[in-house]
């Protein structure tokens, strides 16, 4: 019976291939459209790249692709005219999308001048693999990501999209589930559950009522790898949702997504009708007796939900809060019936492993943590965006050769891995590889693969802080110590980071406080919650000491530790940008015709550090408080 | 809590019981309702959970419960000017904060607030996804980046700007009503 499936799918490709081939034809610009790129400008980009090609009378396509992941060189396009290899061009202004028109479409020059990268081999421009981050780069699940159009699914279908599908409708169920438990496919929403295993539990239950959900809770608040995904190839994910339910024997499927990624839901709404148009969805999908559907669920912006059993909670109508193990999920979990979650990535990789095989996908990667990992790369850091590497990769690769490094010749200082579960990792850890295991013995976590570095401006008591407020605000409060226990922590570092804590001991408490929490509390939301100021006390205890016995911030950023001056010797008494930037007219003229700053009213909102012009670079921060007595003293000899 | 503006409250009852009528009294419809409501009326106000409370046959504290626990929910009426800084991790490290407080100075308002002529409100949000760029402020539905302590100055005098102009055309219909 299952060779029908097959059939019907090979006409559907081949409909989907003659569109594409014929689409081709005609030069097409593409355009990168997801919240990155939209926020950077390119709509209006999109806007004349339409006018322009229309004012010429020209045939040529515009067409919104999501996120390729180089969200530093936003806005993005893309130009494919026959004859020319594809070129892709980064910083895209009005003016040249313009000038790309009118001398690339219209006349024939390319414009190597502004293009990035090209993205064929070709005698003339680089490619990608010939920059460093290509070399460590290497696309599993976000190959197609920015280079079709998630609205239309004639552009995954063309890439062999939903063949994975056809071709398991021909397996077995369990045939299925064994090629992904031999892939030793690890859950990425951080924990790195295999997911064959969780499958294989839920299937073996008797209830015929099964779910499965797609966790795009995406919380951890550095991060936007899921949020991408959905965004530019929708398809993906629901073709590895219908593949898992099959696997599982589950009958309906959903969708959790975040309320802060609004274009991520109507993407995924738009797919699931093109998908179910297709077949792929809905009743005997593709011509097998396999029936199933999806829903979205809206979340609605607790962290904490992001969490399995709290997931479930929310999806049901009520507050967002885990509770123990057992039952697991996969015997009770949605509406009591046995349930699968799994993390948007985790999906993705399923129709890549039934198309190539479970060899395959472990040919990337280490033994333990077989394929790829999927990071935001952001902070200080040069070529910020979405990458993906094989797991085993070193940071210090990751860092250095894909993202190009530290900008403004500036020191790095620490690598924040792993969001508020996670920690932050000095230099001396930077050739830890990344996999679910190395990470977790340097003390910090993969997490869902957010990645922020941070350099010697940043505070490191101060980024423990800032995790510490944020999982003291999301914990849902039914564990005494992750409620409390967050909230004692969080005040000894207040005090820290304000100067008012000048007993040492008060370190060791935090230890305590941290030790008690991971044991007192029943999810890992607290169980994870101190990994941000152990790390730190382990990996930078001079930066804790300092602010401490000296009352000074080393990274100049404790705002009650620093004050703004402005040293006499570099002013320049003609200049007056300062005067008018500060929004407290705290900044006055000295009789001698060089700026001053009136402690009293200013509010170190940075501005006129700011905007002191950089040949003077007159302004400065100074820590602690208290050389400013010094600096005045001496100044007013 | 805020006070109604006039014809609010029949405002309200209508749209209510039209979203009310759309769902089933089923308890897992109750989030998916309260979006649809915020996304409405633009907030939650008291009326309106104590409405769907007992359309639902639930304790109306139990809806205030749930309304307080995630975060997306809004009690209090948004500003005509939506203002979201970004919180995220990269956004926090590059001056998130300095931007905060520097809307919070402009406005007189805290985070969370609105001020009392509802032309502003002032959120926080944890990362919108555009960290390349932070720090973020999301304004109505458009996202600014590297918004620096100036640039705060910069968006409070278009605001302004586009304020006056809108009210300067009101005061001219209104004469030409008058005439
Ligand atoms: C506080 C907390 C927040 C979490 N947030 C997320 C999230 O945003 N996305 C996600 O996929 N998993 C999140 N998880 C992990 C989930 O509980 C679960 O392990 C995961 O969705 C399972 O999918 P996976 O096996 O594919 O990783 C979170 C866990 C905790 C404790
Ligand atoms: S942290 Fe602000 S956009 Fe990501």
């Amino acid at each position: 019976m299952g060779q029908a499936s097959t059939e019907l799918y090979e006409k559907i490709k081949a409909a989907a291939t003659e569109k594409i081939t014929a689409l081709k034809q005609k030069p097409v610009v593409l355009v990168g459209m997801a919240t990155c790129g939209k926020a950077a400008g390119a709509e209006k980009v999109r806007e004349a790249f339409k006018k322009e090609i229309e004012s010429h009378g020209l045939e040529a396509q515009v067409i919104d692709v999501g996120c390729m992941g180089h969200c530093y060189a936003e806005p993005l396009a893309i130009i494919a005219k026959p004859g020319h290899t594809p070129l892709c061009y980064g910083y895209v202004d009005e003016e040249l999308a313009k000038r790309l028109v009118i001398d690339f479409l219209v006349n024939d020059d390319p414009c190597y001048e502004f293009a990035m990268v090209a993205l064929e081999t070709n005698d003339v421009f680089p490619t990608f693999s010939d920059f460093p981050r290509g070399v460590y780069e290497q696309k599993m699940i976000l190959e197609h990501c920015g280079f079709i159009d998630p609205e239309d699914i004639d552009h995954y279908i063309d890439k062999d999209g939903y063949a994975a599908l056809a071709k398991i409708l021909t397996l077995e169920p369990e045939e299925v589930l064994e090629e992904v438990k031999s892939a030793n496919l690890r859950g990425r929403g951080g924990a790195g559950f295999p997911a064959g295993t969780k499958w294989e539990a839920c299937r073996k239950q008797k209830e015929p009522v099964k779910y499965v959900i797609c966790n795009g809770d995406e919380g951890d608040p550095g991060a936007f790898m899921d949020r991408s995904i959905l965004e530019s190839n929708p398809h993906q994910v629901i073709e590895g949702l219908i593949i898992s339910a099959y696997a599982i024997g589950a009958t309906e499927g959903y969708f959790y997504i975040r309320a802060e990624y609004p274009q991520a839901i109507r993407t995924i709404r738009t797919a699931l009708e093109q998908a179910r148009e297709k077949g792929f969805l809905g009743k005997s999908i593709l011509g097998s007796d396999f029936d199933f559907e999806i829903k979205v669920f809206q979340g609605s912006g607790a962290f904490v939900c992001g969490e399995g059993s709290a997931l479930v909670s929310s999806m049901e109508g009520k507050m967002g809060i885990p509770r123990p193990r057992p039952p697991r999920l996969t015997t009770s979990g949605f509406r009591g019936k046995p349930t699968v979650v799994n993390n948007v990535k985790t999906f993705c990789y399923v129709p890549l492993i039934m198309k190539n095989g479970a060899d395959w996908f472990k040919s990337t990667g280490t033994p333990g943590s077989p394929g790829t990992a999927v990071f935001t790369l952001v902070g200080k850091i040069t070529n910020s965006g979405l990458v993906e590497v094989p797991m085993g990769t070193t940071l210090r690769q990751l860092i250095y050769d894909v993202g190009e490094g530290i900008p403004d010749e500036k020191e790095f200082k620490a690598v924040q891995i792993g969001g508020p579960s996670g920690g932050c990792l000095p230099e001396s850890a930077l050739d830890v590889p990344i996999d679910f295991d190395s990470l977790e013995e340097a003390g910090a976590m993969m997490g869902s693969g957010g990645l922020v570095v941070l350099n010697e401006d940043d505070c490191m008591v101060g980024i423990a802080r800032y995790f510490l407020e944020f999982v003291q605000k999301e914990s849902c409060g039914k564990c005494t110590f992750c409620r409390l226990g967050t909230k004692h922590m969080l005040e000894i570092l207040n005090d820290i980071t304000q100067g008012k804590e000048k007993d040492l001991a008060s370190l060791d408490l935090l230890r305590e406080l941290a030790e008690d929490i991971k044991a007192g509390s029943l999810c890992n939301l607290g169980k994870t919650a101190p990994n941000p100021v152990l790390t730190t006390l382990r990996y930078f205890w001079d930066e804790y000491i300092v602010h401490i016995t000296e009352g000074r911030c080393p990274a100049l950023m404790c705002k009650d530790l620093i004050v703004y001056y402005i040293a006499p010797e570099l002013c320049s008494k003609l200049c007056n940008v300062c005067v008018g930037s500060c929004p407290t007219e705290a900044i006055y003229t000295r009789e001698d015709g060089l700026k001053a700053i009136d402690q009293e009213k200013c509010v170190k909102c940075d501005n006129c550090l700011k905007t002191c012009p950089p040949q003077y670079n007159a302004v400065i921060k100074l820590s602690p408080p208290e050389m400013l007595k010094e600096k005045e003293g001496g100044s007013a000899k | 809590m805020q006070q109604l503006l006039e014809g609010e409250k029949e405002l309200i009852i209508e749209k209510v019981g039209e979203i009310l009528g759309k769902h089933g009294s089923d308890r897992e419809n109750l989030i998916p309702i309260l979006q649809e409501v915020q996304d409405s009326l633009g907030y939650l106000p008291g009326l309106s959970m104590e409405i769907i409370a007992e359309a639902m046959d639930i304790p109306s504290v139990d809806v205030f419960g749930l309304t307080t626990f995630y975060n997306q929910f809004r009690l209090n009426p948004p500003g005509k000017h939506q203002i979201k800084i970004c919180m995220g991790t990269a956004c926090y490290m590059v001056g998130g904060r300095i931007a905060l407080e520097s809307f919070e100075r402009h406005l007189k308002i805290g985070e969370g607030e609105t001020t009392s002529d509802r032309k502003y409100s002032l959120e926080t949000v944890a990362c919108v996804g555009c960290c390349a760029i932070a720090p973020v402020v999301v304004v109505n539905e458009d996202i600014e980046g590297k918004v620096t302590p100036t640039r705060v100055d910069g968006l409070m005098l278009a605001f302004e700007a586009d304020e006056q102009e809108e009210e300067q055309k009101e005061a001219e219909e209104n004469e030409e009503k008058g005439d």
